[in-house]
């Protein structure tokens, strides 16, 4: 291999040139070391603790002693990982799979459409049961069911983002990839993923912040009688509740805020900063991500360390990875071929469906009747009336304020990372407060039960609004000024098109936010008082707790219509105006 | 790769070696369009030898890219063969490597990774890729940049990495999609300069060179010979020119001058006048009609702003001396000139733009009245005549885009009928002949619309 006659010049090589800085070891690398291990030992410590058995009949006695809180809160923080590792695991796989090939993204994309859709919590009971049958007496089960659940509310997400970056890959990046023969395995690694990575950063943390919503809800779940609690925050939480112990609620309150403000520092802001460096553009950045964690990692020697190390592992496993072929396809496809394999591909894909759908449907016959469905069909309505008010009244009170927030550069520094703390922390937890309230005050959960839904939901739009306000050009507001337009003008012509788009987001999360949260909002308990309200997430609710499947069924499948129908009908139109009328 | 070891050759050597490596055997490319395929390039025979640069030269959107996308082997033909040493492609092509007009470079990854990725993909060893990368980067002069991330680069330097990258793998053929382009003249200049003396040093680790341009001057001095693909009613081979001249090329030689001027004639010359010898067309132009008069993409502020210009000028001037006066290259000016063209604002006749009476009737008046000299001249356009005459006929006076969308998608493929709308839009509303409402995407006619005259 001889590029040129020219004999080579003599250069010192990079390693080299690397070594004689890694010589000195300094006091930070002492310390990531330390922390590194300290990390290791804590999940060991931790992880041990979730095959222990059990016997599922008794109820698990989860103390209310703070002492225990640190203990418990490090198994939450397990689950949570465990299932973003999951999640990024699932994304990978599911997106790359409906990406590559032309038949998979045709069931795969539209199952993910309507997997979003469906309220994750419904299925909680379901995937207990399930997990338990599979780990018969260890407490393995629940804790698996616990990590389903929360992979179930971060994985869709994600995994639509990521498809999007696959499927939108900038042309000459595709080209770039065939004309010089990368294999499957570099194209991936070098070009897809690192496309795809700041998006999956930015999706992985908002989708871990929901996460924290259904850790809580997972923990303690009573199913078909039983009631399994897992150590762990959500239960001590729980527990305390039952016992109408309102100093461990607080000290409960107290931890769950600790850990979404710390793994924020340490974990997701050091990721996003570093997440800066895949971004495609052609140019220095001038407003980037800074983390205090990351800059003292990077002062460390042991990224360069690390990597050094790496490196060669990479170069085997990308030469074993060659199997798997180059990045090429075919130029010509024989056509015939093509439309045969498409049609027994969707025979088979068709033929499954519809048979799974003739049996579930004989099932709930059988049980049931078919007219099961008219009654969480009704209920849903009155769901719907909530889901409705809690977006219009969060938009009605949190667009002012966020248009505030956002044309405020110094408002904005302050209130944005609050907010994020604040959409992040589940508002589950608060249940039980104002839950007290209710019964102390004589407020009916009807209406109550809104204010619940909302506790969580509301964040959105104003995270969002802000977002959007944040996002017009100070030259238009200028301009503004410059003509006098003030007041009503004012909003109707530069500020409500200019957040638009961004309120479209937002509305879509808190209105999809609202309707799985009315499964635990419907239905509350302090201290042996429960308020039911009138609504379909009670209904499912109740479907769980008796283990009665086909309710439980029916009622999930008309919650997941509702969405879908709410979404096809006034988010997806109001997305694509936004889209293409509101685009700054 | 033993087989390239020995290959290292000397110019006069590399010249006389004629093995023909890239080929296309009437090639045609179509996408589809509402009902039918469209052909956006048609019977292209075409032979790249060991030995010679080749540049496709045309203006933009006449398929150059399209076809050295096909010969690449990243694109199939629709119908006939690229062959690569005489073997049909069904592939991407293995002795081609590209570089891109937009750099197309991983920001994630330093220079030498960048250079290092085709030696990647071919799996050599990291030392054996080290060692070619570190010879490529110092041919291409990149040297101290090895361990910089692209977006710290200038475009010249950016420029010089996607060089290097294809080069380091040694293909048979580089291939070039408008490599300069993108940067600034100097930079361009002075890049050029630097891999045409590379190529003559016998140096240069690949046996051909294609490069695609819409650029006149880059094509007569880089290339043996300049292939002219002509846009209507497709792309195909409108002529080649030689060029024999040798390197470095002198561009005040009066050849030099000749051999642009000759090129320039054939890019600028009205197709109509050749479409008689295209296979499957009358030899007389047939009445216009919106499927074979394409509008260009040319606005109308520029189309007022060169007829103002030529007005100076006395209503005539020498079409490269206007592009220098204006600091612009010929090509970008070339769709301006096809509109006024079209428009019967001005003419080409020989190396000259010249208004005709309408043309400077237009520059010289207010905006009220250069407005309705627009109009006419505009109803005389296929496409706006159509929107216009459509919208009359419907009692609402309205129209819906897709209407026309669905109309245009028998002739054009929905890229290009979207450009086309643009520019109908764009002069329709100018000429206050209807107004375009992007909410609803509705033609709405003009209440003051003049009536067309009727059709001729
Ligand atoms: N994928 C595509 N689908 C439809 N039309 C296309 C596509 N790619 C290119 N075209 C059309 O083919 C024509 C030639 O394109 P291109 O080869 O990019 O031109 P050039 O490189 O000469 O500017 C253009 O009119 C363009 O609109
Ligand atoms: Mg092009």
């Amino acid at each position: 291999m001889t590029l040129s006659t020219r004999p080579p010049a003599v250069r010192t090589s990079l390693p080299a040139r690397m070594a004689g800085r890694l010589t000195r070891l300094t006091w930070i690398d002492l310390v990531v070391a330390a922390a590194v291990l300290v990390v290791l030992y804590v999940i060991l410590r931790v992880g041990a603790g979730t095959a222990v058995s059990f016997n599922p009949a008794r109820v698990t006695r989860v103390s209310t002693d703070p002492a225990d809180l640190p203990y418990y809160a490090a198994r939450s923080l397990l689950r949570m990982f465990a299932a973003l590792a999951l999640s990024v695991a699932f994304t990978l796989v599911y997106a790359y799979a409906a990406a590559r090939s032309r038949r998979l993204e045709r069931v795969l994309i539209p199952a993910l459409d309507i997997l979003q859709s469906v309220p994750v919590l419904g299925f909680l009971s379901v995937a207990v049961t399930g997990f338990i049958a599979l780990f018969p007496g260890s407490s393995l089960g629940p804790e698996c069911a616990s990590v389903f659940a929360i992979f179930t509310s971060q994985a869709w997400n994600m995994t639509f983002g990521f498809y999007h970056s696959l499927v939108t890959l900038p042309r000459e990046l595709d080209e770039l990839s065939r004309s010089f023969g990368f294999t499957r395995w570099m194209r991936f690694w070098k070009v897809e993923l690192p496309s795809g990575a700041i998006g999956l950063v930015w999706n992985g943390m908002m989708s871990f912040g929901g996460g924290w919503f259904f850790l809580v809800a997972s923990e303690a779940i009573s199913v078909s009688g039983h009631r399994y609690a897992l150590p762990g925050i959500g239960s001590y939480a729980g527990t305390a509740i039952a016992e109408g112990d309102l100093g461990g609620v607080g000290w409960a309150v107290l931890t769950m805020a600790v850990m979404v403000v710390g793994v924020n520092f340490v974990f997701w802001r050091p990721l996003t900063a570093w997440v800066e460096k895949f971004k495609n553009e052609q140019s220095e950045a001038t407003d980037v991500q800074r983390s205090l964690v990351l800059d003292f990692l990077r002062r460390s020697h042991w990224p360069h360390a690390l990597g050094r190390l790496a490196r060669p592992a990479a170069e085997v496993l990308g030469r074993a990875a060659r199997i798997l072929g180059t990045d090429d396809r075919p130029l010509s496809v024989d056509p015939v071929r093509r439309r045969g394999g498409d049609a027994v591909f969707a025979l088979v894909a068709g033929g499954l469906i519809g048979w799974g759908l003739l049996d579930l449907l004989g099932y709930l016959r059988d049980r049931t009747g078919l007219g099961v469905f008219a009654e969480p069909l009704l209920l849903g309505l009155a769901t719907l009336a909530r889901v409705v008010v809690v977006v219009a009244v969060a938009t009605a009170v949190w667009v002012p304020v966020g248009v505030r927030i956002g044309f405020s550069p110094r408002l904005a520094r302050i209130a944005q990372p609050l907010v994020q703390v604040l959409a992040g922390f589940p508002a589950n937890f608060l249940f039980p407060l104002a839950t007290w309230f209710f019964l102390r005050t004589g407020l009916s959960i009807n209406v109550g039960g809104m204010m619940l839904m909302a506790l969580g939901a509301q964040w959105y739009i104003l995270f969002n609004t802000i977002a959007g306000a944040m996002a017009v050009p100070a030259d238009l507001r200028e301009a503004m000024d410059d003509l006098g337009v003030t007041g009503r003008l004012r909003w109707k012509r530069l500020i409500l098109p200019g957040i638009f788009p961004a309120y479209v987001t937002g509305g879509i999360t808190a209105s999809g936010g609202a309707w799985n949260a009315s499964i635990v909002s419907e239905i509350v308990t302090f201290g042996g008082t429960t308020l039911t309200a009138t609504g379909l997430g009670a209904y499912v609710a109740h479907a769980t707790e008796r283990g009665d499947y086909p309710h439980l069924i029916a009622g999930v499948a008309v919650m997941s219509l509702y969405v879908v129908g709410l979404n096809r009908l006034l988010w997806r139109p109001l997305y694509r105006l936004a889209e293409t009328r509101y685009a700054l | 790769m033993a087989q390239r070891a020995t290959r290292a050759l000397p110019a006069t050597a590399r010249a006389a070696d004629g093995e023909v490596l890239l080929a296309a055997r009437n090639l045609t490319k179509s996408y589809a369009g509402a009902d039918k395929q469209l052909p956006v390039l048609a019977d292209i025979d075409l032979e790249v030898r060991a030995g010679e640069i080749v540049a496709l030269l045309g203006k933009s959107g006449c398929g150059k890219s399209t076809l050295l996308r096909c010969l690449a082997g990243l694109i199939p033909p629709t119908s006939g063969t690229a062959l690569y040493r005489g073997e049909p492609l069904t592939g991407a092509n293995p002795g081609t490597a590209m570089v891109f007009q937009t750099f197309a470079l991983l920001p994630w990854l330093t220079v030498q990774q960048n250079v290092e990725l085709g030696l990647e993909a071919r799996g050599l060893p990291a030392a054996e890729r080290a060692t070619a990368a570190g010879q490529a980067i110092d041919l291409i002069g990149l040297d101290g940049f090895e361990t910089a991330y692209p977006k710290e680069l200038s475009g010249g330097m950016r420029q010089r990495v996607g060089f290097a990258r294809a080069l380091v793998t040694e293909p048979d053929v580089l291939m070039m999609d408008e490599p300069f382009s993108a940067l600034d003249v100097l930079t361009a200049e002075n890049l050029r300069g630097e891999l045409m003396e590379l190529w003559e040093s016998g140096e240069f680790p690949t046996r051909a060179v294609v490069i695609v341009t819409h650029n006149i001057e880059e094509a007569v001095l880089m290339a043996d010979r300049v292939v002219i693909l002509g846009a209507r009613p497709f792309g195909s081979i409108r002529a080649t020119f030689d060029v024999p001249l040798p390197r470095p090329r002198d561009r005040n030689a009066p050849q030099f001058g000749a051999l642009i001027d000759a090129v320039y004639q054939v890019m600028t010359g009205r197709e109509k006048d050749t479409a008689g010898h295209l296979p499957g067309r009358p030899a007389t132009p047939a009445r216009r009609t919106p499927a074979n008069t394409p509008l260009p993409r040319a606005g109308v502020d520029g189309l007022s702003g060169l007829a103002e210009i030529l007005i100076q000028h006395d209503n005539r001037r020498d079409l490269a001396d206007l592009a220098d006066e204006l600091g612009l290259e010929v090509d970008d000016l070339l769709p301006l000139v096809d509109a006024l063209d079209l428009l019967g604002l001005a003419m080409v006749t020989g190396n000259d733009l010249a208004l005709t009476a309408r043309g400077s009737a237009f520059g010289r008046a207010d905006v009220q009245r250069s407005k309705q000299i627009f109009a006419t001249a505009a109803l005389e356009i296929p496409l706006v005549r159509l929107i216009v005459t459509s919208l009359q006929i419907t009692p609402a006076r309205t129209l819906r885009a897709g209407f026309f969308r669905d109309l245009l998608a028998h002739h054009y493929t929905s890229e290009q009928v979207t450009r086309q709308l643009e520019t109908a839009t764009d002069w329709g509303r100018y000429a206050e002949l209807y107004s375009y409402d992007a909410g609803p995407e509705e033609y709405r006619l003009d209440a003051t619309a003049a009536a067309p005259p009727p059709a001729g």
